[in-house]
């Protein structure tokens, strides 16, 4: 039998796509209860009208997370205080698809949605990692010299490895460390023009991350503190 | 018009609302989007402003003007119509309804109006009609509008074209664009700004306003600005932060000045999500922080000029008293390099 500690470790390894931060973190897990081998989890989101489909992939890969855990058996999503809530939690614990969800609003599943936002959330990660390199006293050079082994394994660094992997870049340790857009390595001439991009997708993100944290807060009447369960 | 040192703004709100929210005109999807917009205005307000919910539902005609005018120092508001009538029964806020409010008021409003893509070929009619009844100079497309079984439409689709051609024609300079949660197809980034790039390309003639500058997609925004001249970046949503987040204001604001420059940023309060005279306060108060002036650089105080109500001005034709132009950059002051792909 699991605990309620081990499915919120399992739904740390769940993040918004949208933001790269994960479910706990965001404040977006409101309850866990383990009754035997079943486990229902319950979803709150900053608005009423955040987009479906980050909600939908969110379920989905919550359930997936679940699930893995040793002694479960049936794990039950509820999306709480949404417009989709009904359409996602019966979608999610019939082991629907985005499309048979949304039959008449979508013409594909989220696959290319997921790949755009690893891309951006990956840039982002690149522009902080590059600038604490070029903060540490190395030169845009040496910077652009770099493996992917000589990245921190701070969570930028970590996260970093793991979207390569996602998004099928090359991720051995003698890799190159940062990567332009189409995958070529990054050089010394395009690493401000780089930067300056890769630090304008980081504020967005951070951003946006910020404003939904503060919505959720205000929405919930929750402390800081409170936003995990 | 605001004073501050001896210096002297004038002030173009480029969008307002005056909307009708109450219990009586809304259906569940409504009240949980006045309820969502309430949440904005409560998380982003200093606390002095934050209105009591009821009143956030339905303000008076009074009460507006006073905030915008009497103590608000705007010169001139553009109402930005927004129908969402599939929320809304009654309208949330309609271009008769703005109409019949900003002429009590004469001078005070400009009054945009709104087309819906889906309307197709009849709707084409009427919003000439439409245009001829109020002379309007510009709309206002919320792209997330919810139309029966649709859930939003794109600024590229082909009956957007049709609608956008006959602005041309009729000369409905200013396409005001909104981008919210939903868009068809579900499955993909309802904030994507990039059917804006197409439609700018397409209509080199219209200029089109993104609203709250992209957010949450300040990044695409940035990328399809610097690209289009004819795109200009909105303020609205962005400018509170300048309260409860004041360095992520002065990033959004220094990554603006960096990629479009000076010349296509626009002021906005989003009344009644905020309120103009806090916001125009703090603004020309405010500076770049010192530890980020090296990468974002600084604002001048022509430059908030620019932002809160010249740059509008000249998009809607606004005379403005002589004493509060600014002198003319001579040279190109856009900044914004080539940008380099992500994706």
């Amino acid at each position: 039998m699991t605990t309620e500690p081990a499915v919120l470790g399992a739904l740390t390894g769940v993040r918004d796509p949208e933001l790269d931060q994960h479910l706990v973190e965001l404040g977006f897990v409101s309850g866990v209860d383990v009754d035997g081998s079943t486990v229902a989890v319950r979803l709150r989101l900053p608005t009423y009208y955040c987009a479906p489909n980050f909600a939908f992939l969110m379920a989905v890969d919550a359930r997936r997370a679940v699930e893995a855990l040793p002694g479960v058996e049936v794990v039950k999503i509820f999306l709480d205080d949404h417009f989709t809530a009904d359409e996602i939690t019966d979608a999610v614990q019939g082991g629907q698809t985005f499309v048979e969800a949304f039959p008449d609003l979508a013409d594909d599943e989220l696959g290319e949605l997921r790949t755009l936002f690893w891309r951006k959330a990956f840039t982002a990660r690149q522009a902080r990692l590059i600038d604490a390199q070029l903060a540490g006293g190395r030169s845009a050079e040496a910077v652009a010299a770099m493996r992917l082994g000589d990245l921190p394994h701070d969570e930028d660094g970590e996260r970093c490895r793991e979207l390569r992997r996602s998004l099928g870049v090359a991720a051995e340790p003698d890799s190159p460390a940062f990567l332009l857009g189409d995958g070529t390595p990054l050089t010394a001439t395009e690493l401000p023009r780089f930067l300056r991009y890769a630090r304008l997708v980081a504020v967005s993100l951070e951003g946006n991350a910020g404003l939904c944290r503060g919505l959720l807060r205000t929405r919930y009447d929750l402390t800081e503190e409170e936003v995990a369960v | 018009m605001y004073e501050k040192n001896g210096r002297k703004y004038f002030v173009v709100d480029e969008h307002v609302h005056f909307w009708d929210a109450r219990p009586e005109n809304r259906n569940k999807y409504g009240e949980g989007f006045i309820a969502c917009f309430y949440d904005y205005h409560r998380n982003l307000s200093p606390e002095e402003w934050v209105w009591p919910k009821e009143k956030y539902d339905k303000y008076s005609e009074e009460t507006m003007a006073h905030d915008l005018f009497e103590v608000g120092y705007v010169d001139k508001a553009i109402l930005q119509s927004t129908y969402l009538l599939d929320l809304f029964p009654g309208g949330f806020n309609t271009t008769d309804q703005n109409a019949a409010f900003a002429e009590k008021y004469p001078g005070k409003f400009i009054v945009n109006g709104s087309f819906d893509p889906r309307d197709g070929e009849p709707g084409l009619e009427a919003f000439r009609e439409l245009v001829a009844k109020y002379d309007l100079k510009g709309v206002k497309l919320y792209t997330a509008d919810w139309k029966g079984q649709s859930k939003g439409y794109k600024l590229n689709d082909y009956w957007s074209y049709r609608y956008l051609e006959l602005c041309e024609e009729l000369g409905v300079k200013n396409i005001h664009v909104h981008k919210g949660p939903t868009i068809w197809p579900l499955n993909r980034d309802a904030f994507d700004v990039h059917d804006v790039d197409h439609a700018a390309s397409h209509f080199p003639e219209l200029t089109f306003i993104v609203e709250h500058c992209g957010l949450p997609r300040l990044e695409d925004f940035c990328w399809i600005a610097t690209q289009e001249p004819n795109v200009y970046g909105g303020l609205a949503v962005a400018m509170p932060f300048i309260h409860s987040r004041p360095k992520y204001f002065a990033q959004i604001v220094g990554e603006l000045l960096y990629w479009i420059g000076e010349d296509r940023i626009v002021f906005a309060s989003d009344y009644a999500i905020w309120q103009p005279k806090w916001l125009i306060e703090k603004f020309v108060d405010f500076q770049i922080p010192e530890d980020m002036q090296s990468e974002l650089g600084t604002i001048s105080d022509d430059q908030k000029a620019k932002i809160l109500g010249l740059n509008a001005a000249k998009l809607y034709g606004i005379e403005v008293p002589a004493e509060l132009q600014v002198a003319e950059s001579k040279e190109d002051v856009a900044i914004g390099s080539e940008p380099v792909s992500v994706a």
